[in-house]
This record gives structure tokens, C-alpha cells and sequence, in this order.
């Protein structure tokens, strides 16, 4: 009853293109956005800020980055950690030089200057595919990781070699420094996650987007139609570093506060990006989300579950909770290949013929 | 006599003309000489193909039809011999540029994008074609969302015209092979192309599907005017359909003439039947 189609008829073409076409689930998404938006940020509190709902934020935007390049365009990638590095120093030199510019627009630039990275280390993809590209973007990973470590410009000549986040306003309410509001940050965060997911979306439902996904599918036809490899490729590698940079500088600012490249941005977080997109669903908005709310809320839940409820010893709670995890991808990469977003869309396809079978 | 079952007057080809006349030459195949390493896949080989024409390509297997299609679409890039295309003299070139300058095609093993739904697919088609850079397509609502209804209309009266209206959602993996075929076929013409090549269309089909694929490409040659090269291995298809015929054999040409010059061709007729060389 939920979700039908019956009585919803489409006259247009635009109408038969919208992102949400069923009624009921455009009105849900919302109901959802709006909850997100009016009421999370009076309920919010510090915990929930920093162990949930900013790490949620953070990784949604990186794992949509990561997503449109190796779920749209097929070109694996391994650098995302490198890349939210760079993202991450470039807010931090911005912040530092430019101390009158605001917090949002040192965030979209720290992306531009991650996609001129993106574009540089994309270079590789046009000679090389598949395995040799992922061991191509690793390469960018420990790259920039010790780029960053090596030359004191990027890190301002700290002693400490650690780059730390100066307090910035929004409206003047503090959203990154010691004394950053969590409401303030959340709402931050997702101001940003919701405008450039919208964007995202656009640029995946238009000429862009299939480009991309015909290059994925079978590069040999895509240029044969007309699609010229060069410009799909490393659009999709810009794309994908903006988002992924605007994820390391949010994880950066608005998140840890001060940072240490190597151990912040290492290879962990590329594989982390990476399984999230993959269990979320490769090719699809939606999985991105999906993906991170997963293995970013999972944990919490079992911590929770475990060491608050149940009682157990911290570190047996953390052993556990990595075991529990890790079998949990495997059970679900076993159960359905296509990630969280297929099982969706696979809900939502019974749900539309619900009750009967066929 | 012309009788259409699905007349789509409305859809028209938007090319801007390029002042060829019927009948004159749209492509011409000079001197073609292509190897692979010591393999000669194709020996000097010159043909043309004129504007609005069914021109067939036949000959025994490996006589180097599909090389020659490649060579046409830039995939392979000939050591001698020049390709002409509309007039201008084409030098080392990518697919991709052969596309936009007005080269379709389809393939022998079909090569649709497995992970898009069959209106994507056509969609894809019309990529020489749309133009708004990706600061618009961001925006979405505007010039670009005005650009892809238009396209899409395009694309609709496609679907109309090859009959595939009720599976114009479903991911083309899914759709049976003759589908599939009818897909691809859709997925070049949506490039308005000026040249359409069909490397055998009919591979691997019943006569149902045979019969539908031949009024498909006849209604495309005659409705939008689209000069197309075929490679086909039915000669019964081959001799209805095609206005002219040039057969290949082992990498040379070996006859070029309306079908009924072709089927009479001594040389042919031994390359297909073959002859003892000790006569």
C-alpha cells in the first residue's frame, strides 16, 4: 500500500525521469531530509556529534566520491586516503593564509584543488586498466602521505608536524576548532552532503553519467559512439577527488581538529572508502550512503550493545565487534553481490506487486 | 511501393546536409592495405560507398570484412591507402572522432552496456550530439535537463520505430539476443549517423528475427535516407537488401558489382565453393 505506482501517471518525460518517480517515496525522502534538517540538530549532543552522526556525514561524502569512480566509471582506485590528504592540507593552508574566508567556501575549494590532484594521478587510467590501475593509484597514496610528512610548507613548520584546525564561523557559530558547536558542525556537514549528493545525482542522470558507465561497461564500444576516453576518464577522476577531498577536509576540520597525515589518511581509509562502496552498492547514490551508514554505524551498535548493555571487557567488546564485522561483509557480499542498494531495489520491486507474488 | 507498418514521419535526422547528392560518393576505400605484424589482413583493397546506398560486404570467413570496418571507423589505422569521408581526406584518426564526425556502428558479438537499461543505452547513442558541460549538468535544472528531454524524445520515436516500447526500462542483460541485436541497432542510429555500419546483423537469428532485422535496416535506408555498409553471411539477405556488393577473399577484393553481377562472378563463386588449384 506503501509503495505503488497505480494512479501515478507520467505525461512528461520529465516527470518519467525524476529521481524519486513513486509518489510515496518522494514524499518519504522528504519527510527524511526534513527530519534530518529541523529536528536531529535540537536532539543532537557532543557524543552523538563526533561518534556517529559527523563520521557518517564525512565518509557518505567520500565513499559518492569513491563511488563515482569506481561504481560509474569503473577505474579503481586505491588513493582515497592520499586523496582526502590532500583535501585535508589544502583546508588547512587555506584556513591559515585566507583567515577571513569562510568555512564553506575553503571546503568546495580544498575539493577543486583535490580534483587537480584527482585529474594528475588519473593520468595512468588512459594506458592502464583494472589491477595495474589500482596499484598505479596506491602508488598516489603513499605519494602524498609522504609528500606531506616531507616538506614543512604543508604543515606550516609546526614542531609537531601535525596540522591543526583554527576556530571558523559560520553565521557566528563556531563549526571547527576546540570550541565548535555540534549542531553548528552537523548541520555543516550536511548542507554539504545534501547539495553536492543532489549534484552527484545530476551529473550521473545526464550525458556525464553515461559516458562514465559506458566506459565502465565496455570501453571499446563507448568510443566507438563517441565517447572520448580521455575526457570520461579523467572527469571522473576530478569529480570523484572533489568529493573525496571535500571529505578529507571536513574529516579534518570540522572532525579531528588536528591531524597527523600518516596516520589519519593512510592506506586504512582508502580500504575502508572502498568496502563501503562495495557492500553499498557499486553504480549507485544510494549504496554510497548505504555503504557508510554500515560500517560506520555498525561498530557504534556493537560497542554499544556490548560493552554498555552486555557488560564486557572493553578490549574483548572491540576483538569481537572487528570479528562480527568483518563476517558480516563476506555474509553480505555472499547473499547479494550488487551491494545494499540492489537489496533495495529488489524491496522495492516485491513491494510494488506486494501482496501478490507475480 | 512504399508501405510502413510504423510510420514515424516526425523524426527526422538533425545532421546539418553535407551537400553530397545522392548516388555520389560518401566514403572512399583507397588502396587499403592493413597487417598485423606478418598477417595481411587486408591487400590493397579500393572501394567507395555512395550516398543513400545498401552497400554489402561478404566473403568467407577471415577474408577481412570486419578489419575493413574497423579501418573505416578508426578502430584499426591502415599502413597504406587512404580513407575519404565526405570530401575530406582522413589521416590517423580515434573511434571517437570517427563517431562525431558521423560513423555508427554495430557489432558482431553485440556490445551493449551491460549495466544500463535499454533507453540508457540509446541514450548513450546520442552523446556526439549533446553539448552541455558539466557546470550545467551539476545545475541539471535549466539548459541541461532542456537538452536530455529533447534527446530523449529523439530517442523515444527510435524506440517507437523499432518496436521495443515495453522494455525500454529493463537493463539490456536481461533482454534476449535478437533484442539485444534491435537494442544496438537503436543504440547507432539514435547518432543520426551519416554512415551506418552493420557488421552482420543477423548472426544467430531465426527467420522471424532475420525478417524483422531486413525491414528495420530496408525502413532506415529509406526513411531517414542513411547510407549503410552490412557485413552478412545470409545471401538471401544480402541480395535482397544490398544495392551493391563488393565480396573479399583472403584479405583482396575479389568482385564489386550489383548483387546480380556479384552472384554470376566467377571468382566468387569459386572463393565460396572452392576450386582446385591444380586446374
Amino acid at each position: 500500500m506503501l509503495y505503488r505506482e497505480a494512479g501515478d501517471f507520467k505525461t512528461t518525460y520529465a516527470s518519467d525521469q525524476q529521481t524519486f518517480p513513486i509518489k510515496s517515496e518522494r514524499a518519504l525522502f522528504w519527510l527524511f531530509m526534513a527530519a534530518a534538517f529541523l529536528i536531529v540538530p535540537f536532539l543532537i549532543n557532543d557524543y552523538w556529534n563526533k561518534a556517529v552522526l559527523m563520521p557518517l556525514l564525512i565518509y557518505c561524502m567520500a565513499a559518492l566520491g569513491l563511488n563515482i569512480l569506481v561504481g560509474y566509471c569503473g577505474q579503481v582506485s586505491l588513493g582515497t586516503g592520499g586523496f582526502m590528504a590532500v583535501g585535508a592540507y589544502a583546508a588547512y593552508k587555506l584556513m591559515t593564509a585566507f583567515p577571513w574566508m569562510d568555512q564553506f567556501s575553503v571546503t568546495i575549494l580544498a575539493g577543486f584543488v583535490t580534483a587537480g590532484v584527482g585529474i594528475l594521478f588519473g593520468l595512468p587510467s588512459l594506458r592502464i586498466k583494472g589491477f595495474y590501475l589500482a596499484v598505479a593509484t596506491l602508488a598516489a597514496q603513499f605519494f602524498l602521505v609522504w609528500m606531506f610528512n616531507k616538506f614543512a610548507w604543508f604543515y606550516n613548520y609546526s614542531a609537531s608536524g601535525q596540522i591543526t584546525a583554527p576556530e571558523r564561523t559560520i553565521f557566528g557559530y563556531a563549526v571547527t576548532g576546540p570550541s565548535s558547536l555540534p549542531w553548528a558542525t552537523y548541520l555543516f556537514g550536511l548542507t554539504l552532503l545534501f547539495v553536492f549528493g543532489w549534484i552527484a545525482r545530476n551529473l550521473t542522470r545526464g550525458r556525464l553519467g553515461r559516458s562514465w558507465m559506458a566506459i565502465r561497461d565496455m570501453d571499446i564500444a563507448a568510443e566507438i559512439i563517441g565517447v572520448s576516453p580521455l575526457k570520461a576518464k579523467l572527469s571522473a577522476f576530478a569529480v570523484s577527488s572533489f568529493y573525496i577531498g571535500m571529505a578529507g577536509a571536513m574529516f579534518f576540520a570540522n572532525y579531528l581538529g588536528a591531524a597527523e597525515v600518516g596516520e589519519a589518511f593512510g592506506i586504512d581509509k582508502s580500504f575502508l572508502v572502498l568496502f563501503m562502496v562495495i557492500i553499498g552498492g557499486l553504480g549507485s547514490i544510494l549504496g554510497s550512503f548505504l555503504g557508510a551508514a554500515f560500517l560506520v554505524l555498525l561498530p557504534v551498535l556493537l560497542k554499544n550493545l556490548m560493552v554498555d548493555q552486555l557488560g564486557w571487557v572493553t578490549d574483548l567488546a572491540a576483538h569481537v565487534q572487528i570479528m562480527l564485522v568483518g563476517g558480516l561483509i563476506v555474509f553480505f557480499l555472499i547473499v547479494e553481490p550488487h551491494g545494499l542498494a540492489q537489496l533495495w531495489r529488489l524491496t522495492k520491486e516485491k513491494l510494488r506487486l506486494w501482496p501478490f507474488p507475480y | 511501393m512504399n508501405v510502413h507498418l510504423n510510420p514515424v514521419n516526425e523524426f527526422r535526422m538533425t545532421r546539418p546536409d553535407d551537400g553530397i547528392a545522392r548516388g555520389a560518393p560518401l566514403l572512399v576505400a583507397d588502396n587499403i592495405s592493413l597487417s598485423f605484424g606478418g598477417v595481411k589482413a587486408i591487400t590493397d583493397i579500393s572501394f567507395d560507398i555512395r550516398k543513400g546506398e545498401i552497400r554489402a560486404i561478404i566473403g568467407p570467413n577471415g577474408a577481412g570484412k570486419t578489419s575493413m570496418l574497423n579501418v573505416i571507423n578508426g578502430f584499426y589505422h591502415p599502413q597504406e591507402g587512404t580513407i575519404t569521408f565526405r570530401g575530406e581526406r582522413r589521416s590517423r584518426m580515434r573511434p571517437h572522432v570517427a563517431a562525431h564526425q558521423g560513423i555508427a556502428r554495430t557489432f558482431q558479438n553485440i556490445a551493449l552496456f551491460k549495466g544500463m537499461s535499454v533507453l540508457d543505452n540509446i541514450m548513450t547513442g546520442r552523446i556526439t550530439l549533446q553539448h552541455r558541460n558539466l557546470f550545467w549538468q551539476a545545475l541539471w535544472n535549466g539548459p541541461a535537463e532542456r537538452e536530455e528531454l529533447e534527446h530523449r524524445e529523439a530517442v523515444e520515436h527510435i524506440i517507437d520505430f523499432l518496436e521495443i516500447e515495453h522494455i525500454r526500462k529493463t537493463p539490456v542483460g536481461r533482454l534476449p539476443y535478437g533484442l539485444q541485436k534491435r537494442v544496438e541497432l537503436g543504440r547507432a542510429l539514435a547518432a543520426e549517423p551519416a554512415l551506418l555500419l552493420l557488421d552482420e546483423p543477423m548472426a544467430g537469428m531465426n527467420l522471424e528475427e532475420k525478417e524483422d532485422m531486413s525491414r528495420f535496416v530496408l525502413d532506415v535506408n529509406q526513411q531517414f535516407g542513411t547510407t549503410i555498409a552490412l557485413i552478412e553471411h545470409d545471401m538471401g539477405v544480402v541480395m535482397d537488401l544490398s544495392d551493391r556488393v563488393v565480396v573479399l577473399d583472403y584479405g583482396r577484393k575479389i568482385g564489386d558489382g550489383t548483387p546480380d553481377d556479384v552472384r554470376n562472378n566467377q571468382d566468387v563463386i569459386d572463393a565460396y565453393l572452392g576450386v582446385s588449384h591444380d586446374a
